[in-house]
């Protein structure tokens, strides 16, 4: 099915299952320890031997030599397979640094070798014997002197680098109010509870992998590159995924050492990162450098609006595109965005939650609070007067659906906006209290997204896709669509994901995955319904599937009799016309946010938090809440803790575990609020739905940062904003 | 297996022995040797807490503790506490609360919780309890506090501290 024309009204309009509070239903799995992640799977009858995996301690050079005879003398090692032993092995379309085999250190802890033994422990021991011999080379590794080297780079998914509109320089020279400021991003882990964990297991030239991964398609084709073997020979499963963020969006190292291990050794291999290798054997979200110029007329209406960002990567990498909400999110005649690319031997960065937008938005709105002070503006008040509903770059091109304007008024009536004071001028014993605001904003992609559904003789639907849920809710989600398309209860619908046997979906990331996959699933289910019509002789423009029958004018016939003894099956890949051309579409949110600056340390607890999101039809608003409140969770830990500290000398991140690199903790959160905007998007989806996992990150730091300003009135724009960065010019203590 | 040991354990209830390398982590006894794998590796360093088991009625990080150290010892996981079916009241608070999204911190999570109420049911106090002389009540700052050593990168923290607040049988 092609979604062409703007969703009309369909069986998903019915709401019966769609859009109502569904509890998770893998959620009795998940809290009995029973739902299996990759390195769990086990078979009684297979013989497992482990894998551990060795890093490079050097960022950039080559492998003189490996002296690996302690590690293979050591008890139980079966294999040690190096980086050097195993060869030149391909590189996977979507990986920037190569995984493993070879001589050349691309960046530090880039997998080296591979250990195999008995044990975990023994394979453990043995890694640690290993010895190498590097041939090191200087690397760049520091972005801010890295920054004049700085290169326009290509293309990022058909978006250019620069854009530019009216004169940029002349308005902004010319502008009664002006600001022009840089801000700074650090480079940030995702940190996804679940280590990158693969299983791997041949029969002659078939592979099986159980793995960890947000695109199973993208998995088993880069796999397939970097082993050099047949794509259709690699069954590839992941149902359950312990967190990913954009971390496992693309083949890791966990996969390729699993399956050469086995294939040295001819066992089953189990092979987890340690938690320690982690961060830099992995991917990373770029630190950014990024200056903000705005100009306006005195009312308040922009006239000038620029965003530069500086971000590095290793050759062939790509730029954090930190001014991609720039182009779209306000108003103002004259524009100009660039982004400039440094080459820097760190790992590979890559995306991690809202990639882009995130930290762009750390920038720019903190940047929108700047202006409204300088104009005497309530911020958003400012926001709404800049509002646009065309995009500014190309106004004849509307947005499908826009209603930020209600995300800021409705959150700022329900939060108390109002009670907001200057600067500096509320205090309740030693804390200083203030109150945030910024706009969230992230565009709605779509992807092409397969499903089969089967409907058996029981009456029960069984859905299957290679669609992941990595705690997004897809299970729930898919069950509800299917549910509505069939006209039965969810307890009726059997889901199974993350399967290469099974039709490739969008799979999970840039908030793509719940309303591309579960318009795919309807596509199937339109099959399904037709082949349920044909069967029974029904025309299938009139007919009903409704409480587990089906009907026709004035006949009705159970579900479970229209399947037949050998049931039916409707397979379909729901693809995508030019709607998203034609119309920007886009998910709109407003962050609130209260803090408390302790006067006497500059340690800021956030008191109170609340997002009202427009995001079109919500499938499931307990998952869809629980999205949004653990993106406003990471906007905490973005704000005030999470840094990736580089090591400038050795190239690399030395915080690289969970107590160093620091994450939110129950003890930094406080009750967090949600309210979701009731609309629909006809232009998305036959779903008319968007997404909302990254949305709910964009633009909470930066409440959060102007939320401290307004306690303080400490404007820090530099992250995270640590006490250290606000002490210094806090009020004196009375 | 030169330096390996016989330990024997009551896990869930069932007595289990086992032959263990000494190096053997109690949280890789379970997981590798009785494949109860509903107990989560996070990050093997006592950092994360999604490892967290009952030993003895009392919560620990079963990374951070050798299996040869537990000979003779009670060790509840997550599987002993409830099933699908048969959830154990922690449990049921967590599905009700969507207390959870990838699931993997999931397991430490309740152990924790339901640990974390017997502490305070026993007066033990924490960074957060305003006086050491009078008794320790359960409340939102309380679980918090006593929660912060299991990490949800998913961020359900909010949706946790509700879901353990119902469990306790209290409004804090």
């Amino acid at each position: 099915m092609k979604f062409e024309t703007p969703a009309k009204t369909n069986p998903i309009d019915n709401l019966k299952v769609v859009g109502q509070p569904i509890h998770r239903i893998d959620g009795e799995l998940k809290t009995t320890g029973r739902a299996m992640y990759a390195y769990e799977w086990h078979d009684p009858n297979l013989h497992y031997a482990y894998g551990y995996p060795l890093g490079s301690s050097i960022a950039k050079g080559r492998i003189k030599s490996m002296d690996v005879a302690a590690a293979e003398a050591a008890p139980g090692v079966m294999s040690v397979v190096t980086t050097l032993s195993v060869g030149e092995l391909g590189k996977g379309k979507l990986n920037t640094a190569k995984l493993f085999g070879g001589d050349e250190i691309q960046h530090y802890h880039q997998a080296i070798a591979v250990v195999v033994a008995e044990t975990f422990e023994q394979a453990r021991a043995a890694a640690s014997l290993i010895k190498v011999e590097y041939q090191e080379e200087s690397g760049t590794f520091d972005l801010a002197e890295a920054k004049m080297s700085a290169v326009k780079p290509k293309d990022t998914d058909g978006a250019p680098p620069d854009t530019a509109v009216g004169d940029f320089d002349g308005a902004f020279y010319a502008a009664a109010v002006s600001m022009d400021e840089t801000y700074t991003t650090p480079d940030q882990s995702h940190s996804m509870m679940e280590p990158h964990a693969s299983i791997a297991l041949w029969h002659g030239d078939e592979l099986t992998v159980w793995t960890s991964s947000q695109m199973i398609d993208w998995w088993r084709s880069d796999l397939a590159t970097t082993l050099g073997i047949d794509k259709e020979k690699i069954h590839m499963m992941s149902p359950f995924i312990g967190g990913g963020f954009g971390g496992k969006l693309f083949l890791r190292s966990d996969a390729v050492l699993a399956a050469i291990a086995a294939k040295a050794t001819g066992r089953p291999v189990k092979v987890a990162l340690p938690r320690p290798l982690l961060v830099n054997n992995t991917t990373h979200r770029p630190a950014t450098i990024q200056r903000i110029r705005i100009g306006a007329d005195k009312s308040g209406m922009i006239t000038a609006i620029g965003h530069e960002s500086w971000s590095g990567d290793l050759p062939g990498g790509g730029p954090e595109t930190a001014v991609m909400q720039t182009r779209l999110l306000y108003a103002g005649e004259n524009r100009m965005t660039a982004m400039r690319l440094a080459e820097l031997n760190l790992p590979e960065g890559n995306a991690m939650r809202a990639p882009g937008e995130a930290p762009g938005l750390m920038a720019l709105e903190i940047a929108i609070d700047e202006m409204a002070e300088k104009l005497g503006l309530d911020p958003i008040e400012f926001r709404i007067l800049n509002d646009t509903q065309v995009d500014p770059e190309k106004p004849e091109r509307p947005f499908s659906h826009r209603n930020l304007v209600g995300c800021l008024k409705l959150g700022a009536e329900r939060f108390g906006w109002n009670d907001r004071k200057k600067p500096g001028a509320r205090r309740e014993g030693n804390w200083l209290i203030g109150l945030g605001v910024a706009a969230g904003f992230r565009n709605n992609l779509v992807m092409p997204s397969g499903a089969r559904v089967r409907l058996g003789n029981d009456g029960v639907v069984n859905v299957e896709t290679d669609m992941t849920d990595i705690g997004t809710g897809s299970y729930t989600i898919i069950a509800q669509t299917a549910a509505e398309m069939m006209g039965v209860a969810v307890d009726k619908v059997g889901v199974h994901l993350g399967d290469s046997r099974f039709p490739i979906s969008a799979g999970s990331g840039g908030q793509f995955g719940a309303n591309s996959a579960t318009s795919g699933v309807y596509a199937a289910c339109v099959k399904l319904r037709e082949a349920v019509a044909m069967r029974l002789g029904f025309n299938s423009d009139d007919v009903v599937f409704e409480n587990g029958e089906v009907r026709s004018g004035n006949r009705s016939v159970p579900l479970a009799a229209a399947a037949g003894a050998e049931g039916l099956v409707g397979e379909d890949t729901m693809e995508w016309g030019d709607l998203t051309d034609t119309h920007q579409q886009s998910t709109f949110g407003a962050h609130f946010v209260e803090v408390g600056v302790d006067l006497a340390t500059g340690e800021t607890r956030v008191r109170r938090m609340l997002a009202v999101c427009a995001a079109g039809r919500i499938i499931n608003p307990i998952t869809a809440r629980s999205q949004v409140i653990g993106a406003m969770t990471m906007g905490v830990g973005l704000a005030l803790f999470e840094e990736l500290a580089v090591d400038t000398r050795r190239g690399f991140f030395v915080n690289h575990d969970l107590a160093s690199y620091e994450v939110p903790v129950h003890a930094d959160i406080p009750y967090q609020e949600v309210i979701f905007l009731d609309e629909t998007d006809p232009m998305s989806s036959p779903m008319k739905a968007k997404g909302v996992g990254e949305l709910g990150l964009c633009g909470v730091s930066a409440a959060i940062a102007n939320a401290i300003y307004n306690a303080t009135g400490v404007r820090v724009r530099d992250y995270p904003i640590t006490l250290d960065k606000v002490i210094g010019d806090l009020p004196e203590v009375a | 297996m030169t330096y390996a040991s016989t330990v024997s354990m009551k896990v869930n209830g069932e007595r289990r022995d086992l032959e263990v390398d000494n190096r053997t982590s109690l949280l890789d006894a379970l997981r590798e040797h009785l494949h109860l794998t509903g107990t989560k590796k996070g990050c093997d360093h006592g950092q994360c807490g999604a490892c967290t088991v009952l030993v003895n009625g009392v919560r620990i990080n079963s990374c951070l503790t050798l299996a040869v150290m537990h000979d003779g010892d009670e060790v509840t996981t997550i599987e002993g506490l409830g099933q699908p079916d048969n959830l154990h009241p922690m449990q049921a608070a967590f599905v009700k609360h969507d207390g959870f999204q990838c699931g993997y911190c999931t397991p430490g999570q309740i152990c924790s919780s339901v640990a974390v109420l017997e502490e305070i049911k026993a007066n033990l106090p924490s960074h957060v309890t305003v006086s050491l002389t009078e008794r320790t009540r359960i409340s939102e700052a309380e679980i918090r506090e006593r929660m912060s050593g299991n990490i949800c990168r998913c961020g359900a923290y909010s949706n946790i501290v509700e879901a353990i607040v119902e469990a306790a049988g209290t409004r804090a």
